[in-house]
């Protein structure tokens, strides 16, 4: 079943068009990498689809067959988006547990559910916190004040643990990552696969896709996708790097 | 998306004043205008012993050489003090004895407030005296607490049945020529709260006064005094609110507080008069002198507040850390929305030896308002190994509001040790879009958001009125981010 459908989606930022005529189709059980080098708009990309402030100038967004780009940020991860931010932002003096419980009832309630009772939710969040392998005293802490780089991202995958999106957008997840904190996310990313769910993993380098074995593989460059494979894909810009895709586009 | 950001912007206006009804009773008021005869008047309907006329006069003619304060960092519109009201009183038969003979509407309408003086019907655990306008209308729990010495009742009734306990203290911490304000209400006080603890008596209920201002035109002048007694221990609250009008009004009040050897007292505001509306119109004018002192050794004075309200607030509560080892701490959240202006901060003077204090101020800006911290920490020469920390922090929202800090450091002994930490913030439209992003709407981001900064101060309310603290912190800034 399609999920995203994303025809010719252009996004100017500052006068300067980032995204120039972007197409993507996601079907649901699909988890999609895209690549490219930096500055080929693979950030705005995420951002546009989480609902940030930009300016599209042309282009639509379906999800789930509506217009995606009408919806509110909140309306929108509550139909289930997720962005795993790149740069996941502090909140001094909001801890994570209430951060989350409020995420959790907020969706809870927008499905028309009752909101977990604070032993439910406590459960729930102890079971979440062993898959990701996140340190207990993280949760007790201000939404990521102080954390570390690592400790950030997993952070992120807590949440999108957490939270069970339908479709995740995880933004370099993996950048700044040892290996130990990759295997983390990848599993994360793992255990949320299933019929009904479908990932956009944006990554700078092959190496995340050791662990998430993606169904599809884009190359993004200059704000267009220049390039869909397999796998394979990954493992060649691996070892050629960026410049003969660059040459092929210009060309 | 950017239209949104202004709609939520106008949205400001958005929140409603809860409190800003008005109840018709008949009342029993003095014409407009302040002359030595007001005064006899006032003494006179409150049955007063000559000493408290000619306190009332004495500061009277003490404040007509008197001008109003320019210093603070506040707009204020001239005020003609000939054309308000001094008293007003709701009518009742003589002084009621049982709430059965307390006017069924007064009862009412300190329901609707939610402050019901059905004593079983009231918060565990919390004694009330309710004033509106020049009087207080129901002290509770009174008997309950009479059986352990202490002395809870309003500031008319402690003139006429303990005056010489108020005779002792009342001025001792503010004198009547302290400032404009507290010689205007020094000579014009209707009423207020009295409580007295004795001696290692430890009092096992919060007290609290809720004062509410209905009466149109009327300025409201209330006296508060609390003394506590060697060893001994009280939790005092208060809270205010008044109907919704286009006019200004006055309130200028009083706080005394002595704390003698070993006693700790706790003073908690939770200050909700009514803001003005979304263009500033109306409004409660809220000048307030608040002081403690720590007379005695190893006295604690500890103050907590929450202002919310008023179109304006000019107010230093602060305490003089006389006895040795005293400590004394403040913890303050002012949030100021649309069109409201504060001048708030707190005073800690350091006589005694080894004296300590906190000073922790939050501030929150929204819309056009300003926001100002005064704070002065003054160390005397006698004052040996004093401290200070002091952290003072200002949270904008939106950027047509201003934050501004005044701190003032006074040390005249080398041994003391004086902290100050400020910091300014913004919340940022990257919070909230991270909040969005897990599905919290920009309302509920701001109130944890806001909640979360303020916490240090929330925990230190009365555990009964954090939770509504922290509800009036979330409405007074709905809608409020830009």
């Amino acid at each position: 079943m399609q999920m995203l459908k994303i025809k010719d989606l252009r996004v100017t930022i500052e006068d300067q068009e980032i995204l120039k005529g972007f197409n993507l189709e996601v079907n649901a059980g699909e988890v999609h990498a895209i690549m490219g080098p930096n500055g080929s708009g693979k950030s705005t990309l995420a951002a546009v689809l989480a609902g940030r402030d930009l300016t599209v100038t042309g282009g639509k967004v379906l999800y789930n067959g509506e217009d995606l780009l009408e919806k509110s940020p909140e309306q929108r991860a509550k139909e289930g988006i997720f962005l795993g931010f790149q740069y996941p932002i502090e909140i001094p003096g909001v801890s994570m547990v209430n951060f989350l419980k409020t995420a959790v009832n907020e969706l809870r309630e927008s499905r028309g559910e009752k909101p977990l009772s604070a032993s439910d939710f406590l459960k729930l969040m102890r079971e979440k916190k062993e898959l990701v392998e996140i340190d207990s005293t993280l949760t007790n802490r201000s939404v990521n004040e102080g954390f570390s780089g690592g400790e950030k991202k997993k952070n992120e995958i807590f949440q999108m643990a957490m939270l069970e999106p339908k479709l995740a957008i995880l933004d370099e997840t993996d950048s700044g990552l040892d290996i130990d904190a990759l295997r983390i996310v990848a599993n994360g990313v793992n255990k949320l696969k299933s019929k009904e769910r479908a990932s956009i993993v944006i990554t700078h380098y092959q190496r995340l896709l050791d662990y998430i074995v993606p169904d599809f593989v884009h190359v993004l460059y200059d704000g267009r996708i220049v390039k869909s494979g397999d796998k394979d894909l990954a493992l060649l810009l691996e070892e050629k790097g960026y410049e003969w895709i660059k040459e092929e586009a210009g060309a | 998306m950017k239209k949104d950001k202004d709609k939520i912007l106008g949205k400001v206006t958005g929140d409603e004043y809860k409190f800003g009804f008005y109840t018709d009773i008949e009342q029993d008021s003095i014409g407009r205008g302040l002359n030595e005869d007001v005064i006899r008047k006032i003494s006179e309907k409150k049955n007063e012993p000559e000493f408290m006329l000619e306190y009332r006069l004495k500061a009277y003619r003490h404040w007509l050489n008197m001008e109003m304060p320019g210093w603070a960092n506040l707009n204020i519109p001239p005020i003609d003090y000939q054309d308000l009201i001094y008293y007003s009183a709701p009518k009742q038969k003589t002084k009621p004895g049982s709430l059965d003979e307390v006017d069924p509407e007064l009862i009412e309408t300190f329901n609707k407030l939610g402050i019901p003086l059905e004593e079983q019907k009231h918060l565990a655990g919390v004694a009330v005296d309710a004033v509106m306008d020049s009087v207080s209308v129901k002290t509770t729990f009174k008997e309950t607490l009479a059986d352990l010495g202490i002395i809870f009742c309003s500031f008319s009734e402690a003139v006429r049945e303990h005056p010489d306990l108020v005779k002792k203290y009342l001025g001792s911490v503010v004198p009547y020529a302290d400032n404009f304000f507290a010689a205007l209400n020094s000579a014009v006080f209707s009423d207020g709260s009295f409580c007295y603890i004795p001696k290692d008596v430890h009092c096992p209920m919060e007290l609290s006064t809720y004062f509410r201002i209905n009466a149109a035109n009327t300025g409201q002048f209330e006296r508060t005094l609390v003394v506590a007694e060697k060893g001994s221990y009280v939790s005092y609250m208060e809270g205010c609110t008044a109907p919704q009008r286009d006019e200004n009004q006055l309130h200028a009040a009083v706080v005394e507080i002595v704390a003698l050897d070993d006693a700790h007292v706790k003073y908690a505001t939770v200050q909700n008069w009514y803001p003005g509306d979304k263009e500033g119109k109306g409004g409660i004018y809220n000048f307030v002198t608040k002081r403690g002192i720590c007379k005695g050794d190893n006295s604690k004075i500890s103050w907590a507040q929450v202002e919310t309200g008023s179109s304006i607030t000019w107010k230093y509560p602060g305490t003089v850390l006389k006895g040795n080892n005293s400590k004394s701490e403040f913890y303050s959240v002012a949030v100021t929305n649309n069109h409201q202006q504060a001048d708030t901060g707190t005073k800690m003077i350091h006589l005694g030896k080894n004296t300590s204090s906190i000073i922790v101020s939050k501030g929150i800006s929204a819309g056009y308002s300003n926001n100002s911290y005064r704070g002065l920490v003054k160390v005397a020469r006698g004052a040996g190994n004093a401290r200070n920390f002091s952290q003072c922090d200002s949270l904008l929202l939106g950027d047509k509001c201003g934050a501004h800090t005044f701190p003032y450091i006074e040390t005249d002994n080398k041994s003391a040790v004086v902290e100050h930490e400020a910091t300014t913030s913004k919340i940022g439209e990257d919070q909230i879009f991270y909040c969005n992003q897990r599905g919290i709407s920009t309302e509920d981001a701001v109130g944890l958001i806001v909640n979360g900064y303020a916490k240090e101060v929330l925990n230190k309310l009365p555990m009964e009125f954090a939770v509504e603290a922290q509800k009036l912190l979330q409405v007074s800034l709905e809608g409020s981010v830009g």
